[in-house]
């Protein structure tokens, strides 16, 4: 028995693995060296550890590593409820709504339109949670809307096609979506009206200052993130989705109807987006064509992160994701003497997809077999 | 899909023998009909009729604004009267009931065209809707009231509803010389710019001063001498194209080998001469052309031959590039060796190789789809690190590095300037490309692509080593990518991060799956149609107009070309041919085994006829 | 003498479900095994894992006594082992030619450069993987020669599908084949067409084979040794006559629920 398994070692590493592990050790080498440096800097900037890579490093002040975890988890947030959406869609469907991005932008946009008309009217300022609750549910209807149409005009009639046409197809909706609004739209930034001071205001948080917006994007995720669980886990729609999930045939065959409830996968995703969208806005006040783009393949890691098809990984996916995105750069990168870490933001986003496709590919709370793999 | 497939075969059904013009399948019009509307109103939203207003095809009367709207409800009443041809089931003769179904969808479009109108002179809703403008309005209503537009759009909408549904109803040789004299009309407005310019070069300026108008476009008269020409050529060739086919498929052994030959010789010697008859813009113009046809053949081994769906092949396009220029430009800010171009290419391929191993070796193992999305992201981390700070001491941050030099061939200095230099250049890289593409694809190795494509599973079981075989898909696409890279280097003289962008993976992408994945051919119209006429991400094509509205129009090909066409423009012989058959053996397969008996008996005749005139 | 495959104490879990458990089975050279058993007995998860598509939980598979457990699926068929597919699996975009000659990449060896340099080798080789693929396909008379070369694979008929794959599997020379239900889905004249062509792949080609088969004519008629199967577990072996009678094999084919049809 041993002596089978001291073969298969032997026998089944190839070339690539061996570059496999090169690269894992690279990485993991690098992170935690860079943490270290920190950790270093942090206690004694003066001794030679801290300075060997970064002799200017000053590390961080408490508040400084405070803020940055906000912001992480607030942006993170965003990423959850966004990637709630490719994982449901996923799950369902089995292959990756590329487009998914761009129904969180047109909830974002549609916030924008809205809110910009009830500034004009003085309603934003004189009665501000009433157009809050009617942006929101505004910006939930474009976006069920959205991502309800792209289910019957693009996926529908691929859905019996090999898992990379409809991605394919998904990227020339992305596209199509993107373009579309930038001609009605027009190409400029858009700027969401000014919040009210009460709502903006630092607010201070067992020692965490917190600024009243992301304090509101984090509330909002909870009970939204707390609607779905409630949604799948406990009524019947859910139930029906977790069958589709599970095996359509069967799912047709016990009387469930099949399309509606992939379309309610969609809405559902979709209005979850929706309140990303606003989220978004609201937090950094700005929208353009192309403020679905990034977001959406950030989300999409944070589903794979979770490990895709799972619900409450979608969400620590994002969360994690989000403050990995902010900390980071300033906690392993700086240390190491990178200069510019803010703008390599966007590669460690990337490269925590990478990261976690090379060591767990089935994420945090994946399950590892689908039943093709086994078959 | 399905519920209008229904609907129609139902109502179909109930009107085998004598189809009633009243006997209308309602819901159809109104859906069909109601999209058209929604086309109508997104497309003069989306600003396409202004800004396309421009460019005028057919002087005084039709310019390409006009044409944006005109083809959807044409389009449409083609559509609508398209019957759903089902095996065994009698479809009732194509007729009046179908023209009038025709029209009524054009009705509901050029309706609610009009109710648009009649809102876009009431309300002011410019504010999000930046093409909500009174210049939207005069353009809709030709500039002579209100009045006027909505009565010419009702009928001009009924009458093209009318005219896409009576593509159905004529005979086909009417609808052949119709569509060639309406395509090749188009062809002869769109292809202004090459025409005039070749004109030019041979000398024939007063032909094309007469065609075209001065401010563009195909004067009234000369439009109907050429679509009576054209249809003429048509009726006269009827036949005789599918004749020369045929006669060339016949050929067999040393004559064929010779016909090819021949017909090689003369492609090559047209491509190789008329670049010199053309100018500079449409030397540069079939020099971009070039390059992206050597990127889609690249991505075609990739995603068409070994079916890995590679999103972030701009990343080779930016090693081929980064090097080339670190290694020729004088200013390099870290290492400027500046060496030949020739010399850096061998450098380029090595380490365009290298890289395609590394990125290649994470992600071969996974999935397809995830696949797609991390190679996205690696195309996005390679531009942001050419960009960042960090890197900046190396490859200049994002002012790039620039005063890249041409390539100096002794006797000529190849550069941006002189783009027919260029075009050389690219031409003798794309042959080696598709000499590539072609002989690898009957290979062992491309036959262990394909079958990985077809089967991933199945392929590892009859002995394949699909990572090793997947990963030299990945290096040679990578290979040829960087040499395009290399090219474009050369021939902009700088290179700057921002001409790597996700976007350039994703147009090669649409370029790749609208020719034809996996063929050779279909990827040569590919480029030629989309990069040559609709232009590249930042280079223009022949209808420059168009680029605000490039994107657009490629993602929804792609989504277009997904649901209707997958195969491609230009689909391998192979499968067009069979897809009858395939149809045929299934159907007797589903009849049930008596029929199987039957079959074979069939075949073994078959095969024995075949053998009789193989003999 | 020692076995050509040899398995010993197999067993395979699936997330606690015991897919096979304790098996223990033989094949020496020139032998014909049929392996049978009810639907879910394991069997088509036997095949995938001498073929490498599944790693055993415990125990060892000899081939020609040394172990390949824990080999890549292609490094198993290149030691000479290959099997057709339960739900027919062709390259269906592929012509048949191409289908059979893609079969033999384990056994030749030119990559990149002989095909763009068209080196002698190249040609040579080339000509060789033809010249084999053809002489496979001929092996099936004259329903996959000539016109049939250059078709698609997706065109052909069920029974030729079959067939195709049959001769995809010969063309990996190996020496063992594993036959996944040949004849599933074939009418009685095909099905004894075939049969006959399953004793003739020993006689003519020299194969070892074991064979996962449901039609019992088929298995009587060809099998040397016969091994069933139940949840897993091998209940018998032996002759078809021995194992027909066998009480216990009986009652798993006629003595149980349907609940157990998984």
């Amino acid at each position: 028995m041993t002596a089978t398994i001291e073969r298969k070692s032997a026998r089944q590493v190839s070339k690539v693995d061996r570059f496999l592990t090169l690269i894992r050790v690279f990485l993991v080498s690098l992170i935690v060296i860079g943490v270290l440096a920190f950790i270093a800097q942090q206690v004694a900037p003066d001794n030679p550890f801290a300075r060997w890579r970064n002799p200017d490093a000053v590390g961080l002040t408490g508040d400084q590593f405070k803020g940055l975890l906000m912001s992480g988890l607030s942006q993170g947030a965003m990423y959850g409820l966004i990637a709630l959406g490719y994982s449901m869609v996923y799950g369902v469907l089995g292959f990756i709504n590329f487009a998914h991005g761009e129904v969180f932008m047109a909830g974002a946009m549609t916030g924008f339109i809205a809110s910009d008309k009830f500034s004009e009217s003085g309603m934003w300022e004189s009665n501000f949670l009433l157009s809050l609750a009617i942006i929101i549910i505004l910006a939930i209807m474009v976006s069920t809307l959205a991502a309800v149409l792209m289910e019957r005009v693009a996926y529908r009639p691929l859905r019996d096609s090999p898992r990379l046409i409809p991605l394919i197809t998904s990227i020339g909706v992305s596209f199509f979506i993107q373009n579309a609004v930038m001609g009605v739209f027009g190409p400029s930034t858009k700027s969401y009206p000014q919040l009210p001071q009460w709502l903006s205001k630092q607010r201070s948080i067992l020692t965490f200052e917190i600024a009243g917006t992301k304090l509101l994007v984090l509330l909002v995720a909870a009970v939204s993130m707390g609607g779905l669980w409630y949604l799948v886990e406990r009524t019947k729609t859910g139930k029906a989705m977790r069958a589709v999930a599970e095996d359509k045939e069967i799912a047709a065959l016990m009387g469930i109807n099949v399309n509606r409830t992939i379309v309610t996968t969609f809405a559902v995703g979709g209005a979850m987006a929706g309140i990303a969208g606003i989220l978004w806005g609201l937090l950094f006040r700005s929208v353009t064509h192309m403020t679905g783009f990034l977001p959406g393949i950030k989300a999409f890691t944070a589903a794979v992160v979770g490990g895709i098809g799972n619900l409450p990984g979608a969400m620590v996916g994002g969360i994690s994701l989000g403050s990995a995105e902010s900390l980071a750069p300033l906690v392993i990168l700086e240390p190491l003497g990178v200069p510019g870490v803010s703008q390599l933001k966007d590669a460690v986003a990337f490269t925590v997809l990478v990261l976690v496709l090379l060591f767990k590919p089935s994420g945090l709370f994946g399950e590892q077999l689908s039943a093709e793999d086994r078959a | 899909m399905s519920a209008t497939m229904t609907s129609s075969t139902a109502s179909s059904s109930g009107s085998v023998n004598r189809a009633s013009v009243a006997d209308q399948d309602w819901r159809k019009i109104g859906k069909w009909g109601g999209l058209c509307t929604l086309a109508l109103v997104l497309v003069s939203l989306i600003g396409m009729p202004v800004g396309l207003d421009r460019r005028i095809l057919i002087h005084p009367v039709l310019s390409l604004g006009y044409l944006s709207l005109l083809w959807i409800p044409l389009m449409l009443g083609f559509v609508v009267s398209k019957r759903v041809e089902l095996e065994g089931v009698e479809s009732p003769e194509p007729g009046g009931r179908d023209l009038v179904a025709g029209a009524l969808t054009g009705l509901v479009g050029g309706v609610g065209m009009a109710v648009f109108m009649l809102a876009l002179n009431t309300f002011n809703i410019r504010d999000p809707l930046v093409n909500w403008s009174p210049q939207l309005l005069e353009l809709l209503n030709y500039g002579r009231g209100l009045g006027f537009g909505v009565a010419a759009w009702i009928v001009a909408c009924c009458v093209l509803g009318l005219l896409g549904s009576a593509i159905h109803v004529v005979s086909a040789d009417v609808r052949r010389v119709v569509s060639f004299s309406a395509f090749g009309l188009l062809a002869f407005a769109v292809l202004e710019g090459a025409i005039s310019d070749l004109s030019e070069g041979f000398g024939l300026e007063f032909l094309t001063d007469s065609i075209y108008a001065k401010r563009g476009g195909v004067t009234i008269v000369w439009s109907i001498v050429l679509a009576v020409v054209i249809g003429g050529v048509s009726v006269l060739t009827k036949g005789r194209l599918k004749a020369a086919k045929a006669n060339y498929s016949e050929l067999e052994g040393p004559e064929r080998k010779r016909a090819s030959r021949i017909l090689f010789v003369v492609v090559a010697l047209l491509i190789v001469i008329l670049p010199l008859f053309l100018g500079t813009i449409m030397n540069e113009l079939l020099a971009n052309v070039g390059l992206f046809l050597l990127l889609a053949l690249g991505l075609n081994i990739v995603v068409g031959l070994a079916g890995i769906l590679d999103l972030g092949y701009v990343a080779f396009f930016a090693v081929g590039g980064y090097t080339t220029a670190v290694l020729t430009s004088p200013d390099s800010p870290f290492f400027a060796p500046e060496l030949h171009f020739g010399i850096t290419l061998v450098i380029v391929v090595v380490f365009a190789g290298i890289v395609g191993l590394v990125i290649g070796a994470p992600v071969i193992r996974m999935r397809g789809d995830y696949l797609a999305i991390v190679t996205l992201g690696f195309g996005e981390i390679i531009r942001l690190l050419f960009m960042s700070d960090w890197l900046k001491p190396y490859f200049g941050g994002a002012q790039g590095i620039t005063n890249v030099p041409g390539v100096d061939l002794g006797f000529i200095t190849i550069k941006g300037t002189d783009p027919r230099s260029v075009f050389y250049l690219v031409l003798v890289f794309c042959a080696l490309a598709i000499y590539i593409s072609w002989r690898l694809q009957a290979s062992r190795l491309g036959r262990a692509w394909m079958a990985i494509r077809e089967d991933e599973k199945v392929a590892e079981a009859m002995g394949i080593n699909t990572v090793n075989t997947k990963l030299l898909a990945f290096v040679v696409g990578a290979v040829l990518a960087s040499f395009s890279g290399a090219i474009l280097v050369a021939k902009v003289g700088s290179v700057f991060p921002n001409s790597f962008m996700i976007l350039v993976s994703i147009i090669i992408l649409v370029v790749v799956i609208v020719g034809g994945m996996g063929n050779i051919a279909g990827v040569l119209v590919g480029s030629f149609v989309l990069i040559g006429i609709l232009g590249g991400p930042r280079q223009p094509g022949l209808l420059h107009e168009f680029q605000s509205f490039k994107l657009l129009i490629y993602g929804a090909l792609l989504v277009f070309m997904m649901l209707q066409r997958p195969e491609g423009l230009v689909p391998s012989a192979r499968r067009s041919q069979e897809l009858h058959q395939e149809e045929f053996l299934q159907d007797v397969w589903f009849k049930g085994e008596e029929h199987e008996a039957e079959e074979h008996e069939a075949e073994e005749h078959e095969a024995a006829s075949h053998e009789g005139s193989d003999a | 003498m020692s076995h050509l495959m040899e398995i010993r104490d197999l067993k395979i879990t699936f997330g606690g479900l015991d897919a096979l458990s304790g098996l223990n089975f033989h094949v020496d050279e020139g032998e014909i095994v049929s392996v049978i058993g009810p639907n879910g007995a394991g069997k088509t998860t036997f095949f995938n894992a001498i073929t490498g598509l599944v790693d055993p939980t415990e125990g060892d598979i000899l081939f020609d006594d040394e172990s390949i457990l824990g080999l890549e699926p292609h490094q198993v068929t290149g030691l000479g082992i290959a099997r057709t597919f339960q739900n027919v699996r062709l390259f269906p975009n592929m012509t048949v030619l191409e289908n059979i000659m893609v079969a033999q990449h384990c056994r030749t060896s030119q990559l990149v450069f002989g095909a763009l340099l068209q080196t002698a080798a190249f040609k040579q080789e080339e000509r060789e993987i033809e010249e084999h693929a053809k002489e496979v396909l001929a092996f099936f008379g004259s329903r996959l020669v000539g016109y049939r070369y250059d078709q698609p694979a997706f065109v052909l008929s069920y029974a030729n599908r079959r067939r195709l794959e049959i001769a995809r599997a010969m063309a990996t020379q190996p020496r063992l084949m594993l036959l996944d239900e040949p004849v599933a889905g074939m009418n009685p004249m095909e099905t004894a067409e075939l049969t006959a062509l399953i004793g003739r792949l020993r006689s003519e080609w020299g194969f070892t084979i074991v064979m996962i088969e449901h039609d019992m004519r088929v298995v009587r008629d060809v099998s040397d040794r016969v091994v069933v199967l139940d949840h897993g577990v091998p209940i018998a072996q032996g002759s078809y006559d021995e194992v027909s009678t066998n009480p216990d094999v009986v009652e798993a084919y006629l003595g149980r629920p349907a609940e157990d049809e998984a």
